[in-house]
């Protein structure tokens, strides 16, 4: 008999209530603890760290030391590990099951990348360390960009900004400076369709521009009608998202670059969904001038609950010699970072921020890369727009699909027509879905389809899942239609806590934890 | 391909259940001038093992921080991180969730921000902080951004102390949206010149406390020349350890209060990674960047948080918003918020205190140098040194000899005419050892 065994055998009674119904009394939920905060957990006088005492010395700080208690709570090690831990378990992650936010993209995050990214000597080295003491990261960097351009078949990139939207701005800077040196200052105008991230019009605002929308055919595209009456010689930039937020590759890019270049304009291109086509179709060949990329996306990085990014910039020709600093050259010396803008890049428009960018991001997203090769990273691209067909194809008949006609590419975008009538809203089919152990699809997003969801299931998932995903929305769509409101109006039920009063957040701030008379530090 | 589920038979399977013929039709709204058919020149797919040796050899090209005596800040600094924090932010439910949009199953993201915020609140004095931004030098360009709103003025003054870096970003921030900056002389103590340019017209002073030269500033006195100017201060730190001993901004009077806070928690990273540190007045905070995370209940009245006031975000206010940010460093934002935990008010001030004796340490072996003067009147673990040579070539020389003594002011500057400044900071990774040896190879190499 095996220890496990050893007691009274259990034999369940059936249950006479509903899970619903019962309520612990500590308000726990089994394994599911009510996990205080920090500062309520911690005490003022507690660490969980072991450090040398300091020797009471002389000071150089004469009137500066601070006298006040600062109010931060400390915790002993198997107290923090219980904290973290616990509260971890509260979080969906992609580790867990299918996360289908279109626009975000949710895939695997191999450990190897995290692995690599934590060798000492690519981790544990100082961005201004003598670069003779630094040459491998240089390296690195050196070979990250050129895998970047020649999947994008672009000339230069700049690695440094820090997330897709930093990216955004760090192309959008360049095309200005490439307006400002030509003499076309003027040009205060940027185009983007009414489908673009809200990023992109942000982007464009912060640069100082005004947003001009082009309007959207009723197939999902640019309309080059409208493009063709904006475009003018006050138009700097359009900003295309390709392929676009509605998960449809732009047909008309060719001569989307074509009018624009005409024009006298540059061409941004959105690359969040560059995983749609890597290793299929390069930007460069489209006309497009400028393009970050989101490594987090589609190179895996992972996303930590909302970041860190990493939003290199592939450039064209016209816009290369305007690249922020730092550059990375080499020559028969080795590997040299260029910090100012000198020299080579006499023209750099600035730095996006201090330092080189988000090495260990470059160091992930490489690691992914040649895990791949170049026959992967075309695998890759075919493998999402093949999942997302499959599941557009499959919720067809239930669900309405915004753009029916022809493939979509990496994500499936639905409206709401088909809850019509049902009483069941798009946010509450969404909150249903985490009952049945998914993360909800993107919601409401793009704007210009009513009711919106859009999934994206990546490369990484199986059939086996994509079919677990696909029966368990069929079975939610067939409560809608049979007028089982209840379990969509009060979803979710089964989640680590109930609808939250979002409104209530809103209207009166709470942002940080406040002591409750008297503080506990003048207590103790 | 070990990253990609999907079996021939599958594939083939999916196609049948679409009606597509091949994986070409998919693809048949990419022009045909931009199909490939080719796979892109490029190495095919590898395996760990490969992968792996690929990565140990560039690794193995660059000098960790570990391998010897390393006296490098200057805006990222060596501290030891416990292991609990990498263990902590390896869990997948933490490593590999996406921004909390569901609040109902991201409570673990969202606690850890509500606690995060409320730990930078009270590291800065300040009324409230958000969920942290990219790195402490986009952080202070967005606080110059969000000074402009404001105060609907246009001039930023950036003090002689700010890393250069630093004002690099905001520079190039300020210039896009059509912000006056005004950056004054690299000054080893700016206070009295940061004073004389306030003027009607500056919608923001920007101070960096410790400064690049590592000075310690009381910057009470420039707080209330701002105010009467009717302009903000922001008050910048790159080495967040010095909120355990040092005054905080908001006891000084600051009004928004940017940091890097890498120094908790996070690694070097050869410059990322990072986590900006972001907090201001409560009545700014409508103005304020990035995202915010905020306490409310449930359906049953349980407590909890969610994303808030996002009215001022890129994806409701689109071109109106109060920045194009669409993320933060969650991660990095979880590591900081662990070690200080580890750390509690009690660590944190042993931290602060012993980085700070390491500091005055190093200060006296290299004060006692012939041609060697320290030039910080105040620090609190770095300091800037004057040598009697070229500062940049002093470096690679004791780089050759296993000591990376610190940053050559000129690389951050070179224009600015202080080649024989170098800056030097210590904590309490630094050894006594490291000290000794750094102080003989220095005193060899000035002779």
């Amino acid at each position: 008999m095996s220890m496990n065994n050893v007691g009274r055998p259990t034999r369940p009674e059936a249950a006479n209530e509903e899970a619903e119904g019962f309520t612990s009394l500590s308000g726990g939920r089994g394994l599911l603890q009510d996990e205080p905060l920090i500062f309520e957990l911690g005490g003022w006088k507690k660490t969980g760290v072991d450090l040398p005492d300091a020797v009471p010395a002389d000071s150089a700080l004469a009137g500066l030391t601070r006298d006040d208690a600062i109010g931060l709570p400390g915790l002993s090690e198997p107290e923090a590990v219980r904290h973290y831990v616990r509260l971890s378990q509260k979080n969906h992650a992609i580790d867990l099951a299918l996360y289908p936010l279109g626009s975000c993209t949710m895939k695997h995050n191999p450990r190897l990348n995290e692995k690599v990214a934590r060798l000492p000597g690519l981790s544990d080295i100082h961005p201004l360390q003598p670069q003779s003491t630094v040459q491998g990261a240089i390296e690195l960097m050196d070979r990250l960009a050129h895998w970047l351009k020649t999947l994008t078949g672009m000339p230069a990139v700049a690695l440094s900004p820090k997330a897709g939207a930093h990216g955004e701005l760090c192309g959008l800077l360049a095309i200005r400076a490439a307006h400002e040196a030509a003499g076309n200052g003027h040009r205060k105008t940027v185009l983007a369709p009414t489908s673009a991230h809200g990023t992109n019009p942000a982007t464009a605002a912060f640069c100082g521009y005004t947003v001009v929308e082009i309007a959207q055919t009723d197939d999902g595209r640019v309309d080059l009608a409208d493009l063709e009456a904006k475009l003018g010689d006050h138009v700097a930039a359009i900003m295309v998202t390709n392929p676009n937020t509605c998960g449809l590759f732009e047909r008309d890019v060719v001569e989307i670059a074509r009018l624009t270049h005409a024009a006298g304009a540059y061409f941004y291109c959105d690359g969040a969904n560059f995983n749609a086509i890597v290793g299929r179709v390069r930007p460069g060949d489209l006309g497009v001038d400028a393009m970050h990329i989101n490594l987090h996306k589609t190179f895996s990085t992972p996303h930590g609950g909302g970041g860190p990014g990493a939003g290199p910039v592939v450039l064209s020709e016209a816009l290369a010699p305007f690249a922020p600093t730092p550059w990375v050259v080499h020559d028969d010396g080795g590997y040299r970072l260029v910090e100012e803008a000198e020299g080579v890049a006499a023209q750099a428009f600035g730095r996006m921020s201090a330092f080189h960018g988000q090495m260990g991001m470059y160091v992930r997203a490489y690691a992914y890369m040649l895990s791949h090769g170049a026959d992967g990273l075309r695998q890759v691209a075919e493998d999402a727009v093949l999942n997302a067909n499959y599941v557009k194809a499959r919720l067809s008949d239930l669900m309405s699909p915004a753009f029916p006609e022809g493939p979509c590419m990496h994500e499936a975008l639905f409206d709401d027509a088909w809850l019509e009538g049902t009483g069941v809203t798009t946010l509450d089919f969404a909150k249903a879905m985490i009952d049945e152990g998914f993360h909800p699809m993107t919601m409401y997003f793009p704007l210009v389809v009513h009711g919106a969801m859009l999934i994206e299931p990546t490369e990484t998932e199986s059939k086996a899942e994509l079919d677990r995903f696909v029966d368990a929305l069929r079975l939610l769509a067939q409560a809608a239609e049979a007028g089982e409101v209840a379990r969509f109006k009060n979803a979710p039920h089964l989640a680590p806590l109930k609808r939250l009063d979002e409104t209530l957040a809103a209207r009166k701030p709470k942002l940080k934890w406040k002591p409750v008379a008297p503080a506990p530090l003048a207590a103790e | 391909m070990r990253y990609l589920p999907l079996t021939p038979e599958d594939r083939a399977d999916m196609l049948g259940v679409i009606g597509a013929g091949s994986i070409d039709e998919l693809f048949v709204d990419v022009p045909a001038v931009a199909r490939r058919s080719e796979p892109v020149d490029l190495p095919h797919h590898a395996g760990e093992i490969e992968v792996e040796r690929e990565l140990l050899r560039l690794s193995r090209r660059n000098r960790s921080a570990a391998e010897g005596p390393f006296f490098v800040g200057a805006g990222a600094y060596r501290h030891h991180v416990p292991a609990t924090v990498d263990h902590i932010i390896q869990r997948s439910e933490f490593l590999t969730s996406y921004t909390p949009y569901q609040p109902e199953i991201a409570q673990g993201t969202l606690q850890v921000l509500f606690e995060f915020q409320s730990q930078v609140a009270a590291l800065t004095g300040m009324d409230v902080a958000n969920a942290s931004l990219y790195d402490g030098s986009t952080a202070t360009a967005e606080a110059v951004m969000m000074a402009q709103r404001v105060t609907r003025k246009n001039k930023a003054v950036l003090s002689g102390g700010v890393h250069p870096q630093y004002v690099g970003a905001v520079e190039t921030l300020a210039h896009a949206a059509g912000v006056a900056t005004l950056r004054l002389p690299a000054a080893i103590d700016a206070e009295d010149a940061v004073i004389a340019a306030i003027d009607q017209d500056t919608a923001c002073v920007v101070v960096q406390t410790p400064n690049v030269f590592g000075t310690a500033t009381d910057v009470t006195k420039i707080a209330e020349a701002a105010h009467a100017a009717g302009a903000l201060l922001i008050v910048v730190t790159t080495e967040a350890v010095s909120y355990g001993l040092l005054k905080s901004p908001g006891a000084m009077g600051a009004d928004i209060a940017v940091a890097e806070g890498q120094s908790i928690g996070n690694g070097l990273n050869f410059g990322g990674p990072y986590v900006g540190l972001f907090a201001c007045k409560e009545k700014f905070v409508r103005q304020a960047p990035g995202r915010l995370c905020g306490e409310t209940v449930d359906a049953d009245g349980k407590r909890g948080f969610v994303l808030t006031l996002s009215t001022r975000e890129q994806h409701i206010r689109r071109d109106k918003a109060t920045s194009n940010i669409c993320t933060n460093s969650g991660l990095c934002a979880l590591a900081f918020s662990i070690h200080m935990s580890l750390l509690g008010e009690q660590g944190l001030r042993q931290l602060a205190s012993l980085n700070h004796q390491k500091a005055l340490a190093t200060a006296k072996a290299l004060a006692a140098i012939p041609g060697v003067e320290i030039l910080t009147p105040r620090f609190f673990n770095e300091f800037a040194v004057r040598v009697p040579k070229d500062a940049a070539e002093v470096v690679e020389t004791l780089a050759a000899h296993g000591v990376i003594a610190g940053v050559p002011y000129s690389r951050l500057e070179p224009g600015a005419g202080l080649d024989d400044v170098l800056l030097v900071a210590a904590t309490e990774t630094t050894l006594d050892t490291d000290i000794t040896f750094f102080a003989k190879l220095l005193a060899g190499a000035v002779q």
